[in-house]
């Protein structure tokens, strides 16, 4: 078996190429597939430098802000990508991460920061069940996943009330910090790391198996996948799995940041992590896109409300802003693909 | 029980959709070492059969039995693990995969899929190319190839040369042989008479959902294969409309209903010009790529043109939209029977729907004037109403006559067919090359682009070829046999005094 190692981006498939394509090449073909990947960075280049530039004294305590106000949106844009990308969508991503962040919060209050590990454990077992749920039934009730999973939403909503009816609740210190304080430098939040490990330890391996080659499979052609030998049901509810882990994870993530349990914080995540999945160049018709996209994205979303308060400007206008932004993102993603296709 | 040396035997299968019966009774039995054809009208379930073979859906009944004993497939790849293997009639290859990626998602072996692309003359082909690049005659080879790399007992080509240029279909009938030369079977279906009868070692003849009839030898059964297509009845009506003459004189003092002055479109479109005068169905002939999609896509208004002039009875055009082309009464009969129909509506909508194009005519429908009008529409052509609910549910003739009825039904003045019978039985294209003669005798103009060089002469009274975007040859059909039109296309000088 030759079958060369495909993995993560497209950078190692385009080294797969047979007869030694020049290396230049590769790179163009590499953007040219995915111009997310080197846009994405750029833009949160700019509106990193652009937060400076409004804001000099930009402080480490100001990235530590930004990173833990990222993060648990970055987590809701991960869930997301790993369904949009199969074809399908995910509208109870806020509702799972809520339950998430409420189980934490009403279990780990008082605990030992051993126990609050085995509880975090069992919190994404839980998360994963409701993605398995989830899957289950979209995949068993033939229902349009938007319908299935905006229902589900409800149900997921009201358990995490059922859970923690306020505000309230708590985790051990050493527990918070894992998502809230700094280990190495104060320039390095931890919320960037707990991001950046997770993100990496799941979708890297999926990515690389034959699972993640089957869920890129039936978002881009369904009826060719499943041709191709695909089983299309277990890969979709597969997906599902994955975005209730990654939406458990979002909710930790929110234990962390707050230090509390609120069972209606989760409901902002579901449409702001759609919006970061968009603008991170991720195709809501499946099979196109990444998982550094989105994620990306997320901080991008979160720098717009933090740099119109340095603006003093009403950042309710903070929504008008973001939601201009990403129209006006996904209108040149357009562009550059209808340019592309008149070639 | 089922005959032991059999390597496929499937017997008295039926399936239905919702209220349309797909196969009644059909029978397939298929020996080791021959090619063997599978042949019927559209919509008589061959397709369906060959879904039911390799598990895409389950038969409702009958069975199947795979080297004597009785198997029921849930998906392809069960069926693959068997050894029956199909190749359908679209690709099946994920678009947003390297070519790579998709023959892991197949478990098929990369080393095995280059050897098979070599042996049908693909030597460099780029595996991490995402298959989205790709064209479409190249994807069929990497289809067939990954077929063949699982070295199947049963092959299942369905359609495979449809759209296919003539070399590269040279190239899997010598496949096709060597398959069976080595004690394999292929199953091989396709509308060319042609190719089944020089290919096929038995054919077996579907109608209406169940086999009518196995013929032991496939050359020179060509009549009997036609006659158990058809049926009785119909194979007496067709015959009758194809000694039909069809050689006219057109007027040529007359307004031209369309004429194109020096249309060009980079990269494909080099200047072309012809007149089309009302009452006259004029061929255009082309290999492929040779500019015909993006001239007809130009005067149907659905792509703009870099330069030159079209105009309808003497005015000037101005195209921006497909809308501004059907106002001038210039309409289009798309290839892809897909991009002109709502596959999830009904056939009255469908019909109907081109009448409510602009913005003026927004507002209550005439339900009852609609009606009629549509029900006339579907009359003449014959259209198999038992799905008129959906129209994904019709078979691919039967859509394309809906193409076809939605502009009788809402009128016009030019018709534009671009291979209107593109994988389409016998019987349903002699019917509507017929009804193009009955439009043009009623005093349209028609320009038709068929793949098939023989129909120009079935059906035109004049002939252009196209080639490298220009107009190379302009004949009377009297002269546009197939050998004169396959040099012109071919770009090749005129034989004109020679023959």
């Amino acid at each position: 078996m030759t079958a060369p190692a495909e993995d993560e981006s497209s950078v190692t498939s385009a080294r797969a190429a047979p007869e030694n394509a020049p290396f230049a090449a590769q790179i163009g073909r590499t953007i040219r597939r995915n111009p997310s990947l080197f846009g994405m960075p750029a833009l949160l280049a700019a509106s990193l430098a652009l937060t400076v530039a409004i804001h000099p004294e930009f402080s480490d305590f100001d990235l530590q802000s930004l990173a833990m106000g990222a993060m648990p949106l970055a987590f809701a844009a991960a869930a997301q990508t790993a369904v949009v990308i199969s074809g399908g969508i995910d509208l109870s991503i806020g509702s799972a991460m809520a339950v998430a962040n409420v189980l934490a919060a009403s279990t780990m209050e008082g605990r030992s920061f051993g126990e609050s590990l085995v509880l975090a454990v069992l919190v994404l077992i839980a998360g994963a069940a409701i993605g398995a749920l989830n899957g289950l039934i979209v995949v068993l009730s033939r229902v349009p996943d938007v319908v299935a999973t905006l229902t589900s939403g409800f149900i997921w909503g009201g358990v995490a009330l059922l859970i923690l009816e306020k505000p309230g609740g708590g985790a051990p210190p050493e527990f918070l910090d894992l998502g809230a304080g700094t280990f190495i430098t104060t320039w390095l939040p931890n919320a960037l790391i707990l991001l950046v490990i997770a993100v990496a330890a799941i979708w890297i391996p999926l990515r690389r198996s034959k699972l993640g080659l089957q869920i890129y499979a039936i978002g881009s052609d369904r009826v060719a996948a499943f041709r191709s030998g695909v089983n299309v049901e277990r890969t979709r509810f597969a997906s599902y799995i994955f975005s209730g882990l990654f939406s458990a994870i979002g909710g930790l993530g929110l234990t962390m940041t707050t230090g509390i349990g609120a069972p209606l914080a989760g409901v902002y995540y579901t449409l702001s992590g759609l919006a970061a999945v968009v603008v991170g160049g991720v195709s809501l018709a499946g099979g196109r896109g990444g998982m550094a996209g989105p994620v990306i994205a997320a901080f991008v979303l979160t720098l717009i409300p933090t740099d119109l308060i340095f603006l003093n400007i009403d950042p309710n206008f903070g929504q008008v802003i973001q939601g201009t932004l990403i129209v006006v993102i996904v209108m040149i993603g357009g562009f550059v693909a209808m340019a592309r296709a008149r070639k | 029980m089922s005959e032991p040396s059999l390597l496929l035997d499937a017997r008295n299968v039926g399936k239905r959709f919702g209220s349309v019966v797909a196969l009644r009774a059909a029978a397939l039995q298929v020996r080791p070492g021959e090619v063997h054809g599978l042949m019927g009208s559209n919509g008589a379930g061959k397709s369906t059969l060959v879904k039911i073979i390799t598990g895409v859906f389950p038969a409702d009944s009958g069975e199947i039995a795979v080297k004597g004993s009785v198997r029921s497939f849930r998906s392809p790849a069960e069926a693959r693990g068997a050894g029956i293997v199909s190749v359908y009639q679209d690709p099946a290859l994920v678009p947003d995969l390297t070519v790579a990626q998709n023959m892991r998602l197949a478990g098929a072996r990369i080393d095995a899929v280059r050897k098979w692309l070599a042996e049908l003359g693909v030597e460099s082909l780029d595996f991490s190319a995402l298959v989205r690049d790709l064209p479409y005659p190249t994807l069929r080879l990497i289809d067939l190839a990954r077929a063949l790399a699982s070295e199947p007992a049963v092959l299942l080509l369905d359609e495979i040369t449809a759209s296919l240029p003539a070399d590269l279909s040279e190239r899997i009938y010598a496949i096709v042989r060597h398959w069976r030369n080595r004690g394999n079977a292929v199953i091989f279906i396709s509308h060319r008479m042609a190719e089944v009868s020089d290919l096929c070692d038995r054919a077996t003849v579907l109608r209406d959902g169940v086999t009518v009839g196995v013929t032991e030898r496939a050359h020179g059964s060509e009549e009997r294969i036609v006659s158990l297509m058809l049926g009785a009845d119909t194979a007496a009506a067709v015959a009758s409309a194809s000694s039909t003459p069809v050689a006219r004189q057109t007027a040529r003092d007359a307004e031209p209903a369309l004429e194109v002055r020096g249309l060009r479109r980079a990269p494909l479109l080099n200047d072309v010009s012809f007149k089309l005068y009302p009452g006259e169905v004029l061929g255009v002939a082309a290999l492929e790529g040779q500019g015909q999609e993006e001239l007809f896509d130009c005067i149907a208004g659905s792509r703009r043109y870099d330069s030159g002039a079209i105009f309808a009875h003497g005015e000037e055009l101005t195209l921006r939209h497909p809308a501004d082309a059907i106002r001038a009464g210039v309409v289009l009969v798309p290839a892809n029977r897909l991009l002109a129909l709502m596959q999830q509506r009904s056939i009255r909508e469908n019909i109907a729907l081109p009448a409510f194009g602009g913005m003026g005519s927004w507002g209550l429908i005439g339900m009852r004037a609609e009606r009629q009008r549509v029900e006339s529409a579907v009359a003449r052509l014959q259209i198999d109403t038992r799905a008129a609910s959906e129209l994904r549910r019709l078979s691919g003739g039967n859509q394309q006559k809906v193409v076809i009825a939605r502009w009788l039904a809402n009128g016009f003045n030019t018709l534009l067919c671009f291979d209107p019978t593109r994988g389409i039985d016998i019987g349903t294209k002699r019917q509507i090359y017929a009804l193009v003669r009955e439009l043009a005798a009623a005093g349209s103009a028609v320009l038709l682009f068929t793949s098939e060089l023989p129909e120009i002469q079935l059906a035109c009274d004049r002939a252009i070829v196209l080639f490298g975007g220009r107009v190379v040859a302009e004949m009377p059909v009297s002269e546009a046999d197939e050998a004169t039109l396959l040099r012109a296309a071919h770009g090749l000088p005129q034989m004109r005094a020679a023959s």
